[in-house]
């Protein structure tokens, strides 16, 4: 018998760790819940982490109102197996109640305003630290991030002043108001999750298999018609039915589909492992400049 | 694809002196086993001719922050990741200067293997030798030295020679037991994937087959148990209504239904009942796994506990000595008080005596001038207001390590290696 584990079972008992790290070391933490498949991955893995017992932490859905609708079907599903508890914070309310100003025009996307939604729904619960499925592969600015982040009474982070993480020591103290950030699977890359997610049968949304959607395209990438894009005329008429899925999901709006055939996981690893581009090479958001997340994370994103 | 399951992990970490082509070599390494995606490798082309710079600049895919761009220099650890059928590949990227040696000792905390690049043309120089010694107070199982830029030196094996030899001089007086030597370059992909021709005189291996191929099964301590408490599982359920567990992750030993064990503070002793997982009862635990262990006798038992081995226990006190790496710009006081934090164990401490502050450069142990400053390393004497359950760190990186933080800001100040 040689004692060693593969990689996914040596990333899965890093998360594992991290997990009850913050259980433990946090009052009222909370897991941040996309609908992605990192997010299903992370409430995969919290299930494991605090099995027989259900997770000690309630998840938080920011609903952007433009969201595909597999993605809150599956989301309820999955709230109703666990026997987690779910919170939704909704971007339309914020709108609604003024509290925010929905973008206009082209390009227009709820994606930005989902901070605000979601430093109120951290502040409203108190919460103290708030579990996030971002990976250190996905972009640039986030190979710098800590698996423990710290954020100030505003929410924001200071990536110049990070404290230094060591062996497995995480040190998770703070002043009254200010939270963390934690993120489990930082380690993981694109193909780790997809290797893990068919080696542990985990369900996942259809979305993420190639299925006919009505598409158009936008500066190189393909997105899926919905009545929440405002397309230029020359876009609205080029839209057509194509063999499509997702590699990420996200809000509508600035989720880009691939032209895939992939109907199974072990398809989607096939692609995965050969693809040249990276998944969130389809997501406009990042686009906007060459800093455009790390921007938006100083300022609270997730 | 196949094989997909039965990769294995590895850890490593990069150091070498400004230019020495630390980012063309991570570069080379994430393009030759195409981990490098058409639109990263596209934004970086963009920004390199934005910049005005010649050619492609593949250190902007590893530089990722704002001011590091725009000074082009690494100021933090950056992570990279890729890999081959046979392994995955975790790479921490620090920065090499001496004021960075914080990041650099960050690095090395969880490596298996540290890269020393030497550049061909200046040979080995004081930052070689600092690097060569966090390699070892940190303990990294492996060392690799990279002579690179070969092609500038005529691929010369007696300079390469030469190299070795200097390096070897010094490196027999530290701690590292397994040391490589490869000429490469790093520009032109000599020896880095594929072994090159205008090296006949090497016959040893491609940095990447031995990345690919190092034995690190041993890397971890698989003698000495330990289990520190992580977390106490006690499901609110009736199904579950007497389940106690402890949960953790395995730092040391491998751990078996049925044995004996002993719990430390108490010194109770009990037997494991069961390995609980997920995914079912297992008979054996072993690092790094996280598990949960039921013991047969109801005792109690919380987070910052440790499960032991009653005829094998280790270190229990209060009174420690610490080789420090100290991390903040306010130096270690004297007498002064942080919080420590050791395995899931957290105590409070107070500075007995600074020993000596070393000099990194020269290993020479400044016994006069004892002001601890940001990336300093010293050895110390603490006192914590608990006794620590603990291995020396050269036995155990996990039981052997801990870190310092200040009280009032809260930073992590220090980085400690029990000795
Ligand atoms: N001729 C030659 N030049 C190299 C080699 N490796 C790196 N360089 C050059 O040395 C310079 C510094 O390299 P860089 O990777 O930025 O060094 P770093 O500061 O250690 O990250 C760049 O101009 C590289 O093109 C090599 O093997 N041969
Ligand atoms: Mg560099």
């Amino acid at each position: 018998m040689s004692y060693h584990l593969n990689h996914l079972k040596e990333l899965e008992s890093e998360s594992i760790f991290i997990m009850r790290e913050v259980a433990a070391q946090f009052e009222r933490p909370v897991l941040m819940f996309s609908g992605g498949k990192d997010s299903i991955l992370m409430v995969h893995l919290a299930r494991k982490a605090f099995y027989p017992a259900n997770i000690p932490f309630p998840l938080l859905h920011v609903d952007t109102g433009h969201n595909f609708p597999e993605t809150i079907e599956y989301r309820d599903k999955l709230v109703e197996e666990t026997g987690a508890r779910l919170i939704v914070g909704s971007v339309q309310e914020a709108i609604d109640s003024g509290a925010i100003v929905e973008e206009k025009g082209y390009n227009a996307s709820r994606n930005y305003l989902q901070t605000h939604v979601l430093l109120e729904e951290l502040e409203k619960g108190k919460f103290d630290a708030a579990l996030g499925g971002a990976r250190r592969d996905e972009e640039k600015a986030r190979a710098k991030e800590r698996f423990f982040s710290h954020r100030d009474e505003f929410g924001q982070w200071d990536p110049k002043n990070q404290r230094p993480e060591l062996w497995n020591l995480f040190n998770g103290k703070k002043n009254y108001g200010e939270h963390f950030r934690v993120f489990p699977i930082s380690n993981w890359t694109e193909l780790d999750v997809w290797m893990y997610l068919a080696m542990e049968e985990v369900e996942l949304p259809s979305l993420y298999f190639a299925h006919e959607r009505p598409v158009f395209a936008r500066e190189g990438t393909l997105l899926a018609d919905c009545e929440y894009i405002h397309k230029r005329p020359e876009e609205a008429a080029a839209v057509e039915t194509r063999m499509v899925r997702c590699r990420t999901i996200g809000d509508m709006t600035c989720t880009g589909v691939w032209e895939s055939e992939a109907k199974t996981i072990e398809d989607i690893i096939k692609e995965v492992s050969i693809a040249r581009k990276t998944e969130r090479g389809g997501r406009t958001d990042d686009k906007r400049s060459e800093t455009a997340m790390e921007d938006r994370k100083k300022q609270g994103y997730f | 694809m196949e094989n997909y399951d039965n990769m294995e992990l590895l850890r490593f970490t990069t150091a070498g002196s400004v230019d020495d082509g630390k980012s063309t070599l991570i570069g080379r390494l994430l393009y030759d086993s195409k981990s490098i995606f058409e639109d990263q490798y596209d934004a970086v082309r963009e920004s390199s001719e934005r910049r005005g710079e010649e050619g492609v600049n593949l250190a902007l895919l590893t530089d990722g922050l704002k001011a590091e761009r725009e000074q082009g220099i690494t100021i933090d650890v950056a992570y990279r990741y890729f890999s081959t059928p046979k392994r995955k590949f975790i790479i921490a990227d620090t920065p090499g200067h001496i004021q960075y040696t914080r990041n650099m000792v960050t690095g090395a905390s969880t490596a298996n293997v540290a890269l020393i690049l030497i550049d061909a043309r200046r040979g080995v120089l004081e930052q070689t030798r600092r690097h060569a010694f966090i390699a070892s107070l940190l303990q990294i199982p492996h060392l690799v030295v990279c002579i690179n830029k070969m092609d500038l030196v005529d691929y010369s094996e007696e300079t390469y020679e030469k190299i070795k030899q200097d390096f070897e001089e010094f490196s027999y007086k530290l701690n590292v037991n397994d040391v490589h030597f490869i000429p490469i370059s790093a520009l032109k992909g000599d020896n880095v994937v594929t072994k090159s021709e205008n090296t006949p005189w090497y016959d040893g291996s491609t940095l990447l087959y031995y990345l690919e191929n190092v034995h690190i099964g041993s890397d971890h301590n698989f003698i000495d148990c330990r289990f520190p408490v992580q977390y106490v599982v006690r499901p609110n359920s009736d199904d579950y209504h007497d389940y106690r567990g402890y949960a953790g992750r395995i730092a040391g030993g491998i751990f078996k239904k049925g044995d004996d064990v002993m719990l430390l503070p108490s010194g109770f002793t009990s037997k494991i009942k069961k390995i609980d997982t997920f995914d079912g009862e297992v008979d054996e635990a072993y690092p790094p796994m996280s598990v949960t262990l039921l013991l047969e006798d109801d005792l109690d038992l919380s987070r910052g506990d440790m499960i032991v081995r009653e005829n094998n226990q280790p270190e229990v006190e209060q009174d420690l000595e610490i080789m420090v790496c100290w991390f903040s710009d306010r130096p270690l006081q004297p007498r002064g008080k942080y919080a420590v934090l050791h395995t899931t164990k957290e105590v409070r401490c107070i500075v007995k005596e600074i020993r000596y502050k070393l000099d990194i450069n020269t290993l020479h142990r400044n016994e006069e001038d004892k002001t601890i400053g940001m990336n300093d390393i010293a050895r110390v004497v603490i006192r914590t207001t608990k006794p620590l359950y603990y291995d020396a760190y050269r036995k155990n990186r996990i039981t052997g390590s801990v870190i310092f933080v200040d009280e009032g800001t809260n930073e992590t100040v220090g980085a400690g290696m029990i000795i």
